[in-house]
Formats: structure tokens, C-alpha cells, sequence
């Protein structure tokens, strides 16, 4: 879980961050929402980037299990493949993209889990 | 039925490099007489693995681009499977996929092409402010 919003925090370059920080002087009224909540609290407060897909974005059409630098993009510290409401991927790119870290994990390319 | 496939499979680092080249031309044998045909081969080299196989953190990759139907893959993964210095391997079938990406190419090049006509005259408006201002 701290794996996964850490990544979702890198991903969307800070954008939400600098918000919720701002709403700092309403913060503590809103603790008891949870940490999980995190990046939900004070959502209405600060502008949320619109993630977009990177695949669609950028036009890679081949999600190859060879390609491990972009793989890596989307496979959490612990070795977990990142959801894609915390990236953005559109489903068809989600599902190719699952396929080829789940093949790149079976030939040694990404672990399975963090580290062994 | 000729079927594309990718063979990419990991041998151990230790062994010797003359050993490496008659593991690979045997397996190459073994293919041309299953019906197929070795398109590429592709000597990756040595990496470092993303977990221990066999005890071994490294180990020399080996991609084979293949075309031949699904017996010769068979026979193919069984040989690698008795191959000792073989650690790991995967078959990936690529035909689909790259049929996919020629679709998807000769679509956006067509898009590419019919728009060329009204793309200059949306152009030519945004232009025109910039050239009289």
C-alpha cells in the first residue's frame, strides 16, 4: 500500500501534493478520515491533474516483456503491477500491459516480489 | 501452419562460449528439421536476473525469432527442458501481435493521409492572425 501511493504521488509529478499541503489549516478537522484516505481528503479543495495514458498518450502500440525500462514505470517497488487508477492506463493498454510483466517475471526481467 | 514465434531463453553464465555456439547451432538444427525456420537470433549477453534461479543470480540471455508451426515449438521447449545449462525459458507467439501493429500502423497512416487536405486549412487560419499580427 505505501508502495503504491508513493508511486501514484511520483506519477502525477506532485500536481495533488502541494494542494493538500495548502489545505493544511483545515487538515486536522479531517484527520479522522484515515491515513488511506490520503489523497482523498480535501479532494474538492485543489485542482486534480486528469491522468492520461501514457501508451495512448506517447503512441506506443507494442507493450513488449522485453521492454523492462518501461515496464518498471508501472510495477510498484514491491513488485506489484500498479493499478490503473493510481496510473491512468486505459484498459486495453492495462490488460497488454499485465500480460507483458507477467511474461517478463516468468524469464527473470522483473521479480515477482520486491527482493529476494 | 507457419506461426511466428520467440523463443528467449537464459543459459548459465559459467559456461564456456564454444559450448554456448554448439547449444545454439543444435538447437538451430533441431528447428530446420521440425519445418521451421530461425529468423533472428539475438545474443543479449550477460544480465542480472530479477531473482535467483538455480542459485544463480546471472545469466546469458538467448532471443530466436522462429516461423514453424506449434510441433516444432514442442519439440523445441522439450529439448530445452534436457538441456542442463539451460535455466529458463519462454515462448511467446508474436504473429497476432505484429498483425495487430500493421493494422493499427496502416490505420494511422491512412488518417495520416486523408486529413493532410483540411489539416493545412485549419493551419491556415491560426496562420493567418500570426502573420497580420
Amino acid at each position: 500500500m505505501a508502495d503504491e501511493t508513493q508511486q501514484r504521488q511520483s506519477s502525477s509529478g506532485g500536481g495533488p501534493n502541494p494542494g493538500g499541503r495548502g489545505g493544511d489549516g483545515r487538515g486536522p478537522r479531517r484527520e479522522g478520515a484515515g491515513p488511506g484516505g490520503g489523497g482523498r481528503e480535501g479532494g474538492r479543495k485543489y485542482f486534480r491533474r486528469k491522468k492520461v495514458c501514457k501508451f495512448c498518450v506517447e503512441k506506443i502500440d507494442a507493450v513488449d516483456y522485453k521492454d523492462t525500462p518501461l515496464l518498471r514505470q508501472f510495477v510498484a517497488e514491491s513488485g506489484k503491477i500498479v493499478p490503473r487508477r493510481l496510473t491512468g492506463v486505459c484498459t486495453p493498454h492495462q490488460r497488454r500491459l499485465t500480460t507483458a510483466i507477467k511474461q517478463a517475471r516468468n524469464i527473470a526481467l522483473l521479480p515477482f516480489s520486491g527482493r529476494h | 501452419m507457419q506461426r511466428t514465434y520467440e523463443v528467449m531463453f537464459i543459459v548459465r553464465p559459467d559456461m564456456p562460449e564454444e559450448e554456448q555456439e554448439r547449444l545454439i547451432t543444435t538447437l538451430e538444427s533441431n528447428v530446420t528439421n521440425s519445418g521451421g525456420t530461425v529468423k533472428n537470433l539475438e545474443r543479449m549477453g550477460k544480465r542480472r536476473m530479477a531473482y535467483v534461479v538455480r542459485k544463480f543470480q546471472d545469466g546469458l540471455y538467448i532471443l530466436m525469432t522462429l516461423e514453424g508451426p506449434g510441433a516444432m515449438v514442442h519439440e523445441l521447449e522439450r529439448r530445452l527442458r534436457v538441456t542442463e545449462p539451460v535455466i529458463k525459458f519462454i515462448t511467446v507467439r508474436v504473429d497476432e501481435e505484429q498483425k495487430r501493429l500493421a493494422k493499427i500502423k496502416a490505420i494511422r497512416e491512412a488518417r495520416a493521409k486523408r486529413p493532410a487536405a483540411p489539416a493545412p486549412e485549419a493551419g491556415a487560419p491560426a496562420e493567418a492572425p500570426a502573420a497580420t499580427a
